[in-house]
């Protein structure tokens, strides 16, 4: 029996050619996404109005600024706070780790809506006692021009401030909500990260003779950080979407200056750019923590 | 206004606002259920779209996904509350000039997180359909069933078992999600909560009970899921 001819046997079937049915919806599905598309580009144009463009875009400008500040803000009181829960989640403690437990279930087990209306209106209730927790700081009272745009400060007092002054504001009271919501995910990331690294990775650090914080600092924490790294800008991500939920409290993020540039001109064409800019800085970020991944785990591929 | 008793305000009946916390719970449930069926239905259709070796078809799926998972719900949601009614009224105004269309808020939510839970149930369905070894769909292919056939007996009954722990963290997100919809004004938990919030000024209280039906939510979920799972695992023991 000749070789070619066991091979002329074994031949795997041609590839389909032409036009099967998967590539007919297929096409069909790219095509509507296509009209899709053109259709909302055409909307767009259709409904081109310089004069909103001209008053409604410095708005948006700004709301992008107060959404990233926001996010910005709560991401980096998450990550401080999280520590300790992570600490408590890890800990042998039954009551400590019980505790962060709670904390964990409570803020992943109800929506961040809740917990933005329980800290802005829920809080109000408490006005007098928030008002009693007061401490003094000093602030500067008189400001002295000496040059255009320089001023030098020339007098100093002291003022009470109170909790409440803290919690009458929306923008503070969604940065609080958010960071306690956002340090019980990252918790839940941080610790992940930590438990994923091997504990032969422990042992071998205590047998050098590192003690903990420096086992966790040079040994644990390089490895679990790569690890960490998607969910973490997972995370981020769903802090910029979730973010949108503060206009509801009327804070003038993004999504509020659409919501009241469509309260006031009733153009549609507010929550169509509105949810453009959203999509660009998602998949922006989303792209950006792909290739920094692929960067810090260049010495693994092989 | 007398002063009541905040066991005044939690009873049920003309004077407390259990019952109407309570009703709006069950708005709440009725619409998470109402989204699983579709979402779940679409997350797997666009799922095998992404598997499929059809490049047009990968394309097309993962369109979808990109919008709805980057989209923020919220936006989403204003989206199609507020330009759907437009866009039908365009279509129904060539029909019957005099027309107005208005949309209803459940049938607005149920359609928007559909949207958002099918576009995160096709990822868990898709790492679900690459554990699949090949052999199955050979196997079936093999003993004569059809390509449908195949997904129905051979495929879908492991993909759903290994898609399952996957699915329930959608469910609970969803379960989370469904108070959005109280902004565009339906009567579910939270929005319930709200109303009772501003007319007793308890804002602390109606909201705290607002978060505890959502918690003993996710911890019933919990509950039926490990029953399902067990189960699972019993047929799959046998």
């Amino acid at each position: 029996m000749s070789v070619s001819q066991a091979i002329s046997v074994d031949r795997p079937p041609p590839q389909a050619r032409g036009w099967p049915r998967t590539r007919i919806v297929g096409y069909a599905l790219v095509g509507l996404w296509i009209l899709f598309g053109l259709g909302i580009v055409a909307y767009l144009v259709y409904a081109w109005n310089g004069e909103f463009f001209a008053r409604y875009a410095p708005a948006y400008l700004q709301g992008l600024w107060t959404t990233l500040s926001l996010v910005a803000i709560s991401m980096v009181a998450g990550a401080i706070l999280s520590l300790p829960v992570t600490y408590g989640r890890m800990s042998k403690n039954r009551f400590l780790s019980g505790l962060a437990y709670c904390y964990v279930y409570f803020f992943r087990g109800t929506p961040l809506l809740v917990q933005v209306y329980l800290v802005y209106y829920g809080l109000g209730s408490f006005h007098p006692e928030l008002n009693a927790f007061g401490f003094y700081l000093p602030v500067v009272s008189d400001w002295q021009q000496i040059m255009p745009y320089v001023s030098i400060p020339t007098g100093l007092a002291i003022e009470r401030f109170t909790l409440w002054d803290f919690f009458k504001d929306a923008f503070f009271c969604g940065v609080f909500a958010f960071a306690l919501n956002t340090a019980a995910y990252q918790a839940e990331i941080l610790r992940g990260a930590i438990e994923s690294v091997p504990r032969g990775q422990w042992e071998g650090a205590a047998s050098l003779g590192l003690h903990g914080l420096q086992t966790l600092r040079k040994v644990i924490l390089p490895q679990a950080f790569i690890v960490a790294l998607r969910p973490y800008g997972n995370e981020l991500v769903l802090m910029i979407k979730a973010s949108a939920i503060v206009a509801i409290i009327t804070v003038y993020d993004l999504m509020g200056n659409a919501k009241l540039a469509y309260a006031k001109s009733f153009d549609f064409q507010a929550y169509v750019w509105v949810a453009i800019v959203y999509l660009v800085m998602v998949e922006i970020l989303r792209h950006g923590v792909e290739w920094i991944e692929r960067r810090i785990t260049i010495h693994l591929h092989r | 206004m007398p002063v009541q008793s905040i066991w005044t305000l939690l009873s049920w009946g003309p004077e407390g606002w259990s019952d109407d916390i309570a009703y709006g719970a069950l708005v709440t449930i009725a619409l998470a259920l109402a989204t699983l069926p579709i979402g779940l239905t679409i997350g797997f259709f666009v799922a095998w779209a992404k598997q499929s070796e059809e490049p047009s078809l990968r394309l097309a799926a993962n369109i979808y996904t990109t919008m709805f998972r980057g989209l923020p719900e919220l936006v989403t949601l204003f989206l199609f509350f507020f330009g759907m009614p437009i866009l039908l009224q365009y279509v129904i105004r060539v029909f019957k000039p005099e027309a107005t269309v208005d949309v209803d808020s459940f049938i607005a939510g149920m359609i928007v997180l559909s949207l958002i839970f099918s576009s995160y149930a096709s990822e868990v369905f898709l790492s679900a359909f690459r554990a699949i070894p090949k052999g199955q769909y050979e196997g079936g292919y093999a003993i004569g069933l059809s390509k449908w056939l195949t997904m129905r007996k051979v495929i879908l009954p492991q993909l759903l078992r290994i898609a399952f722990p996957g699915l329930e963290n959608c469910w609970l997100s969803l379960l989370k999600d469904t108070a959005l919809v109280s902004v565009v004004n339906l009567a579910e938990t939270l929005r319930n909560a709200g109303v009772a919030a501003r007319v007793t000024k308890h804002s602390f209280l109606f909201y705290s009970v607002a978060a505890l039906v959502f918690l003993v939510l996710a911890i019933l979920s919990s509950i039926a899921t490990g029953f399902i799972l067990r189960s699972l695992g019993r047929r799959e023991a046998r």
